[in-house]
C-alpha cells in the first residue's frame, strides 16, 4: 500500500499503464519534459522519452485530433487537455469524430482515446481555469465520461479506461488533487466503468454526487446526522454510461434524492439523474427531487465560494426533503 | 465571380513528354486512364440514380479524376488514407470494392456501416481508407496523428488526407499542418484547389494567390501542381512520398484543378459561376489531356476507350442492381457499434422501439438541401 493523493494516483496509473503497454502514449501541452502543469505526467518523459510522452503544439483540437489518428492506427493515447476549460477548441474533434468513429465504420474503426483533464472550482481559476463541462459530453453518444472522487478510484478508474476499448473523457478534480491521500495498493487493480460506489449508506435520503462534490456531501451528511437523519451517499464515478440500478435502489430505500453537481444548475448533468429518478421510481418519492448547483452564471473569481455549492447548502437541501 | 485564372506551373502538359515517369510502366499509364474513366462513368451514373431518386445524394468529382488517381497510384498499400468525400476514385484504386460503395449509396443491410452515414461517406478497414466525416477539415490533423503513429511504430507506412480549398481556412487545417512540420510527421497534404467551396470562389477563401505557399509559414515544403496533368500529380506525390519514407517530413501539394460539376446533388453553380467560366476548364478535362498524352505514346484507341467505357458501365449496373435489391438495415442495427457493449440506457430505448414500433409503417421524409 502506498499513501497517495489523487494526483499522484493518476501518476501512478500512468506509470504502470506506460509500462505494462507499449501502444499507450501521452501527448499534450507540457506534459514531458516539465511533467504537466499540475504534475500529473511527472517523471513519464524521463522513463519513455519523447516519442511516447508528446509536447505538443498549443492547440487543443490538433492534441486530440492527431489522437485520434494515432488510435485508429493501433496506438492507445492518453492526451491531456491542461484544463477542462480549454477543450471546447477540441470539441468538434470529440463529438464529430472521437464519438462517431466506431458508428460511422462499422466498428472497423475505432478510436479509444482516453481525454484527461482537471476541472471544477474551488482553486481560484475564474471563469477560465474552472469549469465543469462534463454535460456537454454526456449528451454526446459514443462518448463515456469517468469523474473519479477518491484516490484510489482514480487510479483504477484510469487504468479500467486504458484498458478499454471505448472514448473516455476523465475529468479529475483539481480541487482535491491533493486535498487529502488515501492507501492505494501497489499491486495492479481496476475499478470498472460504470458501477456507482455507495460512500456511505443511509436510510432517509439519497445524494448523488461525484468529483469533488463528493467531500461535500460528505460533510453535509455528517450535520444532517446530528439531526437524525441518516444520508446516503452515491459516488456515481462514471456519467456515462451510468448505473441506473444503484441509483434506483437508493431512491427506494430513502424516498428522497437530491443531486449534488458544481456545473450551472441548468440542463446540467442533475438533471439527468432527476429525470430517470422520476421515469422510473416515482412512486417511491417522499418529497420532490432537488439539485444543488453551480448558478446560472459564468464561473465568477472573487465569489467562487457563494457560487460553488458547499456543505451549508447541500445541509439546506436535506432539511427542505425531510420537512416536506 | 471568380476570374478565370491561368493554369499554374510544375506541369508536364505542355508538350506530351516521351519519357514515362519514373515508377510507372506503359501498363500503369494504360491503368490510370482505365481509373480515371471508372471514376467518371461513376460520378455520372451516381448523379443519375439521385436524379431518378433511387439514392438520397451524391457528390460527384467530375474533373478531379487527376488528382484522385494521379495521388492514388503513387500510395502503397501499407499508406494510409484520411479522405474527404470528393474522393471515390481513391477509394476505388485503392482497393474498395465497388459493391461496396454502391452499398453506401443505398445504405442497404450490406452497407459496411448499414446506413449509418449518408452516401459517399465511404469507409474501409483493409485498405485503411477511413471512414469519413461531413465536417470539413477534421481529417487533416487525424492523418497527421496517425503518420506520427507509424513514426512512434518504426513504420515507413505513410498517411495522405484529401481536402479542398475550402478546406484551408478549417481549425484543423490549420492544426494540422503545424503538428505535421512541428513533429516531422510522414504526412502528405493533398489540397484539391477545385476553386470552389459549394458557392465560395478561392478568392473569397483567402487572402493568398498561391495556396501552396502556405506551406513555407508551417515550415514544410509546398507545391502547386497543375491537378488535370495526372502525371504531374503522380511524380508531385511520389516524391513527397518518398521524402516522407526518408523521415524528411511532410509536405503540401496544391492540386489545381475545377469542380466541373455543382458541389452536390441539390447544388445549381449557375447561380454563382459563369458558363464560360466552366467551359473554359472542361476544354482542360484531365481525362482528355491524359488521352491526348496515350495517343501519342500509341497506348489508346478507339476500341480500347469503347472496352473499357462498357466495362465500366457493365461493372456499374451489375452492382446497382445487386445494392438496390437488397433489404434496409434490420432495425436492431441502428443500436449497434455507439460503443463496444450497450450501454443501460441504450439497451432500454431499445426494446422499447422493437417491442411498440415494430409494426409500425414509418418512412423516412424530406429531401436533402446541401
Amino acid at each position: 500500500m502506498a499513501d497517495l493523493t489523487l494526483l499522484q494516483a493518476v501518476n501512478s496509473a500512468l506509470h504502470e499503464e506506460m509500462t505494462r503497454d507499449d501502444n499507450v502514449v501521452v501527448l499534450g501541452e507540457d506534459v514531458g519534459l516539465n511533467g504537466g502543469v499540475f504534475r500529473a505526467t511527472e517523471g513519464l518523459y524521463q522513463k519513455f522519452g519523447a516519442e511516447r510522452v508528446m509536447d505538443t503544439p498549443l492547440s487543443e483540437s490538433g492534441i486530440i485530433g492527431a489522437a485520434i489518428g494515432m488510435a485508429v492506427y493501433g496506438l492507445k493515447p492518453v492526451p491531456e487537455i491542461q484544463f477542462a476549460d480549454f477543450i471546447y477548441p477540441a470539441f468538434d474533434q470529440i463529438v464529430s469524430e472521437l464519438a462517431k468513429m466506431r458508428y460511422r465504420s462499422g466498428g472497423d474503426y475505432t478510436s479509444p482515446v482516453v481525454i484527461r483533464t482537471p476541472y471544477g472550482g474551488g482553486i481560484r481559476g475564474g471563469h477560465y481555469h474552472s469549469q465543469s463541462p462534463e454535460a456537454y459530453f454526456c449528451h454526446t453518444p459514443g462518448l463515456q465520461v469517468v469523474i473519479p472522487s477518491n484516490p484510489y478510484d482514480a487510479k483504477g478508474l484510469l487504468k479500467a479506461a486504458i484498458r478499454g476499448e471505448d472514448p473516455v473523457i476523465f475529468m479529475e478534480p483539481k480541487k482535491i488533487y491533493r486535498a487529502f491521500k488515501q492507501d492505494v495498493p501497489e499491486a495492479d487493480y481496476v475499478v470498472p466503468i460504470g458501477p456507482a460506489n455507495i460512500v456511505r449508506e443511509g436510510t432517509d435520503v439519497s445524494i448523488f454526487c461525484y468529483g469533488s462534490m463528493v467531500q461535500v456531501a460528505l460533510r453535509a451528511a455528517e450535520k444532517a446526522a446530528e439531526s437524525g437523519w441518516n444520508a446516503e451517499i452515491v459516488d456515481l464515478r462514471t456519467l456515462y454510461p451510468l448505473d441506473i440500478e444503484t441509483i434506483l435502489n437508493s431512491v427506494k430505500k430513502t424516498g428522497r434524492a437530491i443531486v449534488v453537481y458544481e456545473a450551472p444548475k441548468t440542463c446540467g448533468y442533475g438533471a439527468e439523474i432527476a429525470a430517470t429518478i422520476a421515469e422510473k421510481a416515482i412512486d417511491y418519492l417522499e418529497a420532490p427531487i432537488l439539485r444543488v448547483a453551480g448558478l446560472d452564471t459564468p464561473f465568477p473569481y472573487t465569489l467562487e465560494y457563494v457560487y460553488m455549492p458547499h456543505p451549508a447548502r447541500v445541509y439546506r437541501a436535506i432539511q427542505d426533503v425531510m420537512a416536506y | 465571380m471568380s476570374m478565370i485564372q491561368e493554369v499554374p506551373t510544375m506541369t508536364t502538359k505542355e508538350k506530351p513528354q516521351r519519357a514515362i515517369p519514373e515508377g510507372l510502366t506503359p501498363f500503369d499509364l494504360k491503368q490510370m486512364y482505365e481509373a480515371m474513366i471508372m471514376t467518371r462513368e461513376y460520378d455520372e451514373r451516381c448523379f443519375k440514380l439521385q436524379r431518378q431518386g433511387r439514392i438520397g445524394f451524391y457528390a460527384g468529382s467530375f474533373g478531379e479524376e487527376a488528382c484522385q488517381i494521379g495521388t492514388a497510384f503513387a500510395l502503397e498499400q501499407k499508406d494510409w488514407i484520411f479522405s474527404s468525400y470528393r474522393q471515390p476514385g481513391v477509394a476505388m484504386h485503392r482497393g474498395v470494392p465497388l459493391q461496396t460503395m454502391v452499398n453506401n449509396l443505398f445504405g442497404n443491410a450490406e452497407d459496411i456501416v448499414q446506413g449509418k452515414q449518408m452516401p459517399v461517406h465511404y469507409t474501409h478497414k483493409a485498405h485503411h481508407f477511413l471512414s469519413i466525416s461531413s465536417v470539413i477539415g477534421t481529417q487533416v490533423i487525424q492523418a497527421v496523428g496517425c503518420a506520427m503513429a507509424a513514426k512512434v511504430k518504426k513504420d515507413d507506412a505513410v498517411a495522405i488526407t484529401y481536402f479542398g480549398d475550402g478546406g484551408t481556412s478549417s481549425n484543423d487545417f490549420h492544426s494540422g499542418m503545424n503538428f505535421a512540420a512541428a513533429m516531422k510527421a510522414p504526412c502528405i497534404f493533398a489540397l484539391v484547389n477545385n476553386q470552389y467551396a459549394i458557392s465560395i470562389p478561392v478568392q473569397k477563401q483567402t487572402g493568398v494567390e498561391v495556396l501552396a505557399d502556405k506551406a513555407k509559414a508551417y515550415g514544410m515544403p509546398g507545391f502547386q501542381v497543375d491537378g488535370n496533368d495526372i502525371l504531374a500529380v503522380y511524380k508531385a506525390t511520389r516524391e513527397a512520398i518518398l521524402r516522407a519514407r526518408r523521415g524528411e517530413g511532410p509536405t503540401l501539394l496544391e492540386l489545381k484543378t475545377y469542380r466541373a460539376g455543382p458541389h452536390s446533388s441539390s447544388d445549381d453553380p449557375s447561380r454563382y459561376r459563369s458558363k464560360e467560366e466552366t467551359e473554359y476548364w472542361l476544354k482542360r478535362d484531365p481525362i482528355a489531356l491524359f488521352r491526348e498524352y496515350l495517343t501519342e505514346m500509341e497506348l489508346w484507341t478507339e476500341a480500347w476507350e469503347t472496352e473499357i467505357r462498357e466495362n465500366a458501365q457493365a461493372r456499374l449496373s451489375e452492382a446497382i442492381k445487386i445494392a438496390e435489391s437488397l433489404p434496409q438495415p434490420a432495425w436492431e442495427t441502428l443500436f449497434d457499434d455507439v460503443y463496444s457493449y450497450v450501454p443501460q440506457a441504450l439497451a432500454d430505448q431499445k426494446e422499447d422501439i422493437l417491442a411498440h414500433e415494430s409494426g409500425l409503417e414509418l418512412t423516412n421524409e424530406g429531401e436533402f438541401p446541401l
